[in-house]
């Protein structure tokens, strides 16, 4: 290796070579699966998937529907932006929901009150089965907790959902293996390979609207077992969710979400970050990790997420 | 004003791998990187600092960071290749950790194929092992561009440079016999963080640059050489039943650049139909762009009607590569499920599938001794020089001239695994 050796004009910027893998994926996705759905929850990660896909395909339509998971218990901000960011790109919404799987008998909840994340697995399962889906595209990434980090860019599921996190295919090169069989499915992930900075730098260069709860605001909250917890959330109904327990002090704290997710388990932090800009430089400078202190659902035990996953979590 | 602007440049961002034996220090290496480039955040070392104390040791161990699954926390092992992420600011990075047990093979080959650089960690007591010479191998092989031979726990040896210049001589010796071209030597201490981001002050007779000054310099691009253009199509676009009338005609040919540049006016030729026409437009997301370079994915729009599907490339007319039902190739098997000669199998070559049959195994590498044995089959980690027979023709380059082009996996139909990884010869 000389000293001297000058990068390649044509070298890519980071942000234009993760783009254009996520765009190889989603097309290889789309091309390798006769059925394919890109799962779209109104999150950051699955806005700047929307982005890829657009990049992707257009100017054709997208070769799968966009698919919601709904546990009932999201913020409604992010719902209304989902179905205005789905009639924006003209692509087909579905929206399958955690309330008609307990209907169904098919998820009982230990207590009205149990955070209903992880069994929007079991809904998934179900509407994959119901529309025959041979491929989930979604917007997890490796960074965001360690049992993502072993999982494969196209991961494998049996008829039951479940991954193998020791007897994963291997990935060599650029090639996708995305082949199942009939009821099997391929989970495929396009920005495995993105961080948290990522996203955020790709949200201010490609300037992509966010639902406004991901931006610091004044909102009622509780703290509790060093989290913050917001209170007295309306959901779509008008219902308030997540009353305050007894004995609990409501204050008022100007906070941003850093992730989204459902209501009974994701903290925001404080923040005074209004616009994209100032969000990039609080995640250049921040201390704790994105679902650090900001996911209920990961922290109670170390291996929560993977155990998750392997019954079919996505 | 973008806060962007604040930021330094961006220099792309470079994969590579780290290879090594269990102990000789490689997780540390990782933890070091992560560490003092401020990647790890406050939450996640305090986590790793319960699980030390929970484990009675001393100090925080680094080498927790890399393993993420249970069974390997449970156990002290690294189970599969993982990948992890660091930013300097000027640059990203992407580690591909291949654990260093039993597996290595097929493990540091799987991680190997996406990297342009190696990070080869030597144990400054031990030296040169049989070890670091299959490490190497498989890097060559795999023909991964840089090396850099980190001769680590130089703490263990009190920083004596006579050491490491024996084991550099050593390392020399054997790497000519390969043809391994660029090489670097650094002595390090990655448990003290001595020559891996900061210098530290306990090598001063090493004038070279640290472990980071080279990774923040080495070529980031997928290959240096003029390659030819290789365009698979992954995916055709028409969208002529769009209320849009303007785009009733249009036939727009997804894929990504594999290797070389194309330009807007470049004469091409379609393959395999053999037909050539000229480039039209290239796209992205409606913008039209000038040319398109390796590793960019692009829309391509041609100036005849010619019927392309997936599976077929476009190449430049004057580069041509001829179709192949025959290849030789240099395979790993990564199935636990030996290579079966009477069985058909499924080669999967760009975006380009084709039923395959083994016509016979020239010679099978023994990874210790690098000698080549008969073989008449293939088991898990093995590596081979195999003849295949397609029923498709491909449009392969030889592996060494074209990663993209000159490589391909084996799939077992039966169960869909990916069973082989082929380097075409």
């Amino acid at each position: 290796m000389t000293q001297t050796r000058t990068l390649s004009k044509t070298t890519l910027s980071h942000l234009d070579w993760l783009e254009a893998e996520a765009i190889h994926i989603m097309r290889e996705v789309a091309g390798q699966c006769a059925n394919p759905v890109l799962l779209f929850s109104g999150g950051k990660d699955s806005i700047c998937m929307l982005r890829i896909a657009e990049k992707a395909f257009r100017p054709g339509k997208f070769p799968f529907p966009l698919m919601h998971i709904d546990t009932g218990h999201n913020y409604q901000e992010v719902v209304q932006f989902r179905d205005k960011r789905a009639a924006e790109l003209g692509e087909r919404l579905i929206v399958r929901s955690v309330e008609d799987s307990m209907k169904r008998g098919t998820v009982v909840l230990k207590h009205p009150g149990e955070s209903r994340n992880k069994h929007q697995s079991v809904t998934l399962l179900e509407a994959i089965e119901e529309f025959g889906f041979d491929a989930c595209i979604g917007g997890a990434r490796r960074d965001e907790e360690k049992a993502r980090a072993k999982e494969r860019i196209m991961s494998f599921r049996d008829e039951f959902g479940q991954w193998d996190p020791k007897n994963q295919r291997p990935e060599l090169w650029n090639l996708y293996n995305a082949r199942s069989h009939k009821g099997e499915n391929i989970r495929a992930f396009p920005i495995s390979n993105w961080t948290e900075m990522d996203v955020w730098q790709y949200i201010e260069r490609e300037q992509l609207e966010l639902p406004s709860i991901y931006f610091a605001h004044k909102r009622p909250v509780v703290l509790r077992q060093g989290a913050i917890v917001p209170v007295n959330v309306p959901l779509m109904s008008g219902e308030l969710t997540n009353l305050p327990k007894a004995g609990e002090e409501i204050v008022e704290l100007q906070v941003r979400f850093r992730t989204v997710g459902d209501i009974s388990c994701t903290a925001p932090v404080e923040s005074d970050a209004d616009t994209v800009a100032k969000i990039v430089l609080e995640t250049a400078t921040t201390t704790i990790t994105e679902r650090g202190a900001t996911r209920l659902d990961d922290q109670t035990s170390e291996a929560s997420m993977e155990q998750r996953k392997k019954e079919g979590y996505f | 004003m973008s806060a962007m602007e604040n930021l330094p440049v961006d220099n792309g961002l470079l994969r590579f791998l780290t290879c090594g034996s269990v102990d000789d220090g490689k997780s540390t290496l990782i933890g070091r990187l992560l560490f003092d480039t401020k990647t790890i955040l406050a939450d996640t070392l305090s986590a790793i600092e319960r699980t030390s104390q929970k484990r009675g040791m001393e100090a925080v161990d680094l080498s927790l960071l890399t393993d993420g699954l249970q069974a390997e926390r449970e156990q002290g092992i690294t189970i599969d290749v993982a990948y992890r992420y660091f930013s300097t600011g000027t640059r990203k990075y992407i580690i591909a950790d291949a654990p260093g047990h039993e597996q290595y093979t097929r493990n540091m080959v799987t991680a190997a194929s996406t990297a342009n650089l190696a990070i080869i960690l030597i144990d400054a007591r031990k030296g040169v092992l049989t070890q670091t010479r299959r490490h190497s191998y498989l890097a060559h092989l795999v023909n991964i561009p840089h090396l850099i031979v980190a001769v680590n726990k130089m703490d263990l040896v009190d920083y004596d440079q006579t050491t490491f210049e024996k084991i550099r001589a050593d390392y020399l010796a054997f790497a000519e016999k390969l043809g391994i071209e660029d090489i670097r030597f650094i002595p390090m201490s990655a448990l003290n963080g001595d020559m891996v981001v900061d210098r530290g002050d306990r090598l001063g007779w090493y004038q070279g640059p640290t472990l980071l000054d080279v990774l923040e310099t080495a070529p980031a691009a997928h290959s240096e050489k003029a390659e030819k253009f290789r365009f698979p199509v992954q995916y055709v676009c028409r969208p002529q039943d769009s209320a849009n009338p303007e785009l009733h005609d249009y036939r727009g040919f997804m894929g990504r650049v594999e290797s070389g540049e194309i330009a807007a006016g470049d004469e091409v030729t379609v393959l395999p139909s053999g037909l050539a026409t000229r480039v039209k437009a290239i796209e992205l997301y409606g913008q039209p762009l000038t040319h398109a370079v390796s590793e960019q994915s692009v829309t391509i729009l041609l100036a005849d009607e010619i019927d392309i599907s997936r599976g077929d490339m476009i190449v430049k007319t004057s580069e041509a590569p001829e179709p192949k039902k025959q290849i030789e190739a240099m395979v790993c098997w990564l199935s636990e499920t030996p290579m079966d000669r009477a069985r058909k199998y499924l080669i999967r070559h760009t975006t380009r599938d084709s039923k395959a049959m083994v016509a016979g195994i020239e010679y099978r590498v023994d990874i210790n001794t690098m000698e080549w044995v008969p073989a008449d089959k293939l088991a898990m980690n093995d590596i081979a020089k195999v003849a295949f027979k397609l029923a498709q023709p491909i449009f392969c380059d030889p592996y060494a001239e074209n990663r993209a082009s000159g490589a391909f996996i084996v799939i077992d139909e039966s169960t869909n695994n990916t069973v082989g990884a082929g380097m075409i010869v």
